[in-house]
């Protein structure tokens, strides 16, 4: 094991001063060199197309690549809830260091002081430039625009459109990216995989996608390479991700030299729709603004437990006092808004000590009744002078203001399982949304190969062992639109005598062929499996060894099974069509394989971990409460693991420094 | 399992853009009630793959009705039978065992098909490359507050924001035409302060980009609005109308 292989480059000086300091002393790249200098971005997600919009802005020439058929369908548009900034508009005591402290602690002391704290500087920009843009972010009636709360915060800090956020934000830089697009600054190539990058002379130089249509294998140069690729939640097979997200990317990034963060980071979030059967494909976020409003129980007794299941009992009509609130037992003083890793365990802790309420017994309520009536009834009750409103009166009263805020999610709801979120407390329980580990980078967000990047949820840096809801959006914005238009200039500013990078060179014929062999390869095996068959089985490893809760003896085993699914996979999965036309199951065949080798780093990542830290939650060290026990002596560290040929690795350890904050044991209580 | 399904599939295939194209009938049987509409054809695809044979290629990716990439032209409507439904969200529970059911892929000159079901809507991204956006480079920002907007402005504006792009608008009506998607950008910035000063070129330049892709004209049948997963409305067109008489009359570029 070695340190000295990465350096995290963070700057000198004061906290508060490092990246002003940093952005007034870094090199710069004159406008007509620009130009010449080419950058090429994978994935059009927040992180995607803010930072390709800008670096054209800048006069970069930029190449934009991602497998879908619009850069607009990036699964950053799914996100939900909303995008925090410490703007204080609230006047509730918000602050950058507010934001910067809530964001640490809420990845349980994993995340690197410096990133984080630029992070929750350039957060304020983000909103101002998304208005700017023309997001419809919700105002409230004086026109000015309008907070909610989120989980493991007590300001209100998050921005929201309805239950749509992402989706502006991501049409905010789309639209952004779209006009370099028309103003022929950027060359945008849809429905294109990257299956691998070039590096010559120890600096990426390039990519080799493919191009999903016609099969067709391209090489494509560059001066910097930036991967904007999302998550790999999928790695789970049942996520909330959508169905093409795919750790492809980052993968292949990882095989010619990126080191992986935290692999074994994972985000569970606590409110999402049920599994319901082995037919399921994916599954669906309830955002966690949901938990502003709606509390979350389970029956006090076991046998009205039971007796909901097996559908004798009606939920509605179990009394207050039969009802266990256990957010706001076990954490008084954020109750329902705990971060979402203890929301998740605690709902898993009520199942399994046999209080849940579905058929399959792994589901919670997430109830809106109290606060439909109560919060909102009374208080447009109150508004149009209704004195002694009726009970109905309240429900009514509250249920259009629960439309208003919550609309699209409660229909959405209402069409996955049939029934109405309006009239019966919604089912939820946890399922995998996040990825907190990803490709390690250093303040620049390069990766350990110079000239390679990674942005927003690719890369590992700014959320620590759980993210807090509501920051995905900010990082990837963050990351586009203010710190690699920065940051990329410190590299690229030596590269202006490169020139054009050589496409026949003879590191791209090698990946060139590399990556055909490999798609050729899938395409012989002819087995007799299809490619979900040993997604299906990888996810079930994955979820059951390596999901919520971990234990060293189970991860073993779980090497040992993935290990077994690889020679599986390689000798009996069956891909139908051709190798050079549009070919889905050849797409993720290629993207399951990936995904494969992962798990098995995801696992040895947890196993290496002999503590609990926030998604991370290895079962042999717990506190006597249950909840997660840190080991800041031995694990205050960023797990960076360097592939090794014949699919190992090797550790190496970023150790992280707490200078303005004093560590502690997590307490929502 | 009791309540599940057996359903006859009338499903088109298309081997490519220069295949003519049929419709291949096909079986599924012991579908659950719910499922969604694409997991039944998860459960087709991996029969087909098992029988040796090539499965349907469909566009779908997030599967929670936002990322606008499933488009199934479903018993003769765009994402089935149900108002404010992508396919991805509509359930079998909406069908009934024994049913046939006809898909087939958006039909319009402007979004050729690329196999199977899948099309090509890279006329969309054209027409917002057009004039679809507000020319403001990254920090060139104002404060967030410092302009307010009224309440119902910007939920007005929002409203019409929703638009998925899905091309299910274009695929609903009888000339093809793009007026629901294009006049729904266009009001999302006319309803906003910042959208102003670019408002009378937009209008312009995205309507000649429409008219450029070959979509057709507007006869005001509503078959977009109706069929919209997201609600966009009609009153969108018209607003896009007067914008567009307005700025050809007040255009300095003549």
């Amino acid at each position: 094991m070695s340190a000295n292989k990465i350096d995290a480059k963070i700057p000198d000086g004061a906290l508060e001063q490092k990246w002003t300091k940093y952005r007034s002393t870094v090199p710069l790249v004159n406008p007509a060199n620009k130009r010449n200098l080419e950058v090429i971005v994978v994935g059009s997600g927040l992180a995607g197309s803010s930072a390709a919009a800008s670096l054209s802005e800048l006069g970069y020439k930029v190449k934009v690549f991602c497998f879908q058929d619009s850069p607009r369908r990036a699964h950053s548009i799914a996100a939900q809830g909303g995008i925090n900034a410490a703007k204080n508009y609230q006047n509730d005591g918000d602050s950058v260091y507010r934001l910067f402290y809530d964001t640490i602690k809420g990845g349980d002391y994993r995340a690197r002081e410096s990133n984080v704290y630029r992070l929750a500087e350039v957060s304020a920009n983000i909103i101002d430039q998304c208005v700017a843009q023309g997001v419809p972010f919700a105002r409230e009636y004086g026109g000015m625009l309008d907070n909610r709360s989120f989980g493991g915060t007590q300001v209100k800090r998050t921005f929201y459109a309805a239950g749509q956020t992402g989706q502006q934000l991501l049409l905010g830089a789309y639209s952004a990216l779209q006009r370099q697009i028309g103003l022929g600054a950027v060359s945008m190539y849809t429905r294109h995989e990257m299956l691998d990058v070039v590096i010559i002379d120890g600096k990426c130089r390039g990519i080799i996608a493919r191009d999903l249509i016609s099969g067709k294998i391209e090489r494509h140069t560059a001066h910097a390479v930036l991967l904007c690729t999302g998550g790999y939640g999928n790695v789970f097979f049942l996520s909330t991700n959508a169905m093409g997200s795919n750790v492809t990317a980052a993968w292949k990034a990882h095989k010619r030299g990126a080191f992986f963060g935290n692999p074994c980071f994972t985000q569970i979030h606590p409110t999402c729709i049920p599994v319901s059967g082995d037919h399921q494909s994916k599954l669906t976020l309830m955002s966690e603004s949901l938990r502003n409003d709606g509390r979350i129980w389970v029956p006090k007794k076991k046998e009205d437990a039971a007796a909901i299941r097996e559908g004798r009992l009606n939920p509605n009509d179990l009394k207050e006092e039969d009802r266990d609130y256990y957010l706001e037992r076990r954490y008084p003083a954020f109750g329902n808004l705990v971060p979402r890793d203890v929301a998740s365990r605690a709902a898993k802790e009520r199942c399994d000590a046999g209080f849940g309420v579905n058929q399959t017994g792994e589901a919670v309520y997430l109830d809106f009744a109290h606060n439909m009536k109560y919060k909102y009834g009374k208080k447009e009750a109150a508004k149009k002078g209704i004195t002694n409103p009726t009970e109905a009166q309240l429900t009514e009263l509250g249920k259009a203001v629960v439309k208003e805020q919550y609309g699209n999610l409660f229909d959405m709801y209402h069409q996955i399982t049939g029934v109405n979120p309006y009239e019966n407390p919604m089912m939820i329980y946890p399922a995998v949304h996040y990825t907190m580990g990803g490709l390690w980078v250093d303040y620049n967000l390069m990766t350990t190969v110079p000239g390679l990047y990674a942005l927003g949820e690719a890369n590992f840096s700014d959320h620590g062992a759980n993210r807090l809801g509501a920051s995905a959006l900010m990082q990837g914005l963050a990351d586009g639109y203010f710190v690699i238009p920065y940051t990329i200039g410190a590299y690229l500013s030596n590269e202006i005598r490169t020139g054009n990078i050589n496409p026949d060179h003879e590191a791209f014929v090698a990946a060139e062929k590399s990556v055909s062999e490999t798609l050729q390869k899938l395409m012989s095996i002819k087995g007799s499996k299809s490619v979900d068959y040993f997604h299906k089985r990888l996810g079930k490893i994955m979820w059951d060894k390596c999901g919520m809760a971990r234990n060293a003896e189970g991860l073993k085993q779980a090497i040992t099974d993935i290990q077994q699914l690889r020679s599986e996979f390689w000798s009996d999965v069956r891909i139908p069509g051709d190798l050079n036309e549009f070919n889905p199951e050849l797409e993720k065949a290629g993207r399951v394989a990936d995904f494969i080798e992962l798990g098995e780093l995801m696992c040895r990542d947890a196993l290496n971990r002999n503590e609990s830290c926030g998604g991370h939650f290895r079962e042999e060290y717990q506190t006597e409460e249950g909840e997660a026990l840190r080991d800041d002596e031995n694990f205050s560290y960023v797990s960076a693991w360097e592939f090794k040929p014949g699919v190992d690795w090797e550790l190496h350890k970023e150790e992280l420094k707490y200078e303005n904050i004093k560590i502690a044991q997590r307490s929502y209580k | 399992m009791s309540g599940n399904m057996n359903l006859t599939l009338k499903v088109w295939r298309q081997k490519n853009k220069s295949d003519k194209g049929r419709f291949e009938t096909y079986p599924v049987q012991d579908i659950s009630p719910d499922m969604s509409f694409l997991e039944m054809f998860d459960v087709l695809n991996e029969k087909l793959i098992n029988d040796g044979k090539e499965p349907v290629a469909f566009d779908h990716d997030c599967r929670e009705g936002i990322c606008g990439m499933c488009s199934m032209f479903i018993n003769g409507r765009p994402h089935g039978p149900l108002q404010g439904v992508t396919t991805c969200q509509l359930h079998m529970r909406s069908f009934k065992t024994g049913d046939t059911i006809v898909v087939e892929p958006w039909r319009a000159k402007a979004f050729p098909v690329i196999k199977d079901l899948a099309v090509d809507r890279s006329a969309f991204d054209r027409i917002i490359a057009s004039g679809g956006f507000i020319s403001v480079n990254t920090g060139n920002a104002q404060d967030a507050n410092a302009t307010p907007i009224g309440k119902d402005d910007a939920d007005a504006s929002f409203a019409a924001a929703m638009c998925i792009g899905c091309g299910a608008c274009v695929a609903a009506c009888k000339n093809a035409s793009a007026m629901l998607f294009v006049s729904a950008k266009i009001s999302q910035f006319a309803l906003l302060p910042q959208g102003q000063p670019e408002r009378n070129q937009r209008v312009l330049n995205m309507v000649a980009q429409m008219d450029a892709e070959g979509f057709g004209s507007c006869t005001n049948t509503g078959a977009c609005e109706a069929e919209c997963p997201k609600g966009i409305s009609l009153s969108n067109i018209a607003r896009m109308n007067r914008d567009f008489i307005g700025a050809q009359l007040s255009s300095q570029k003549v």
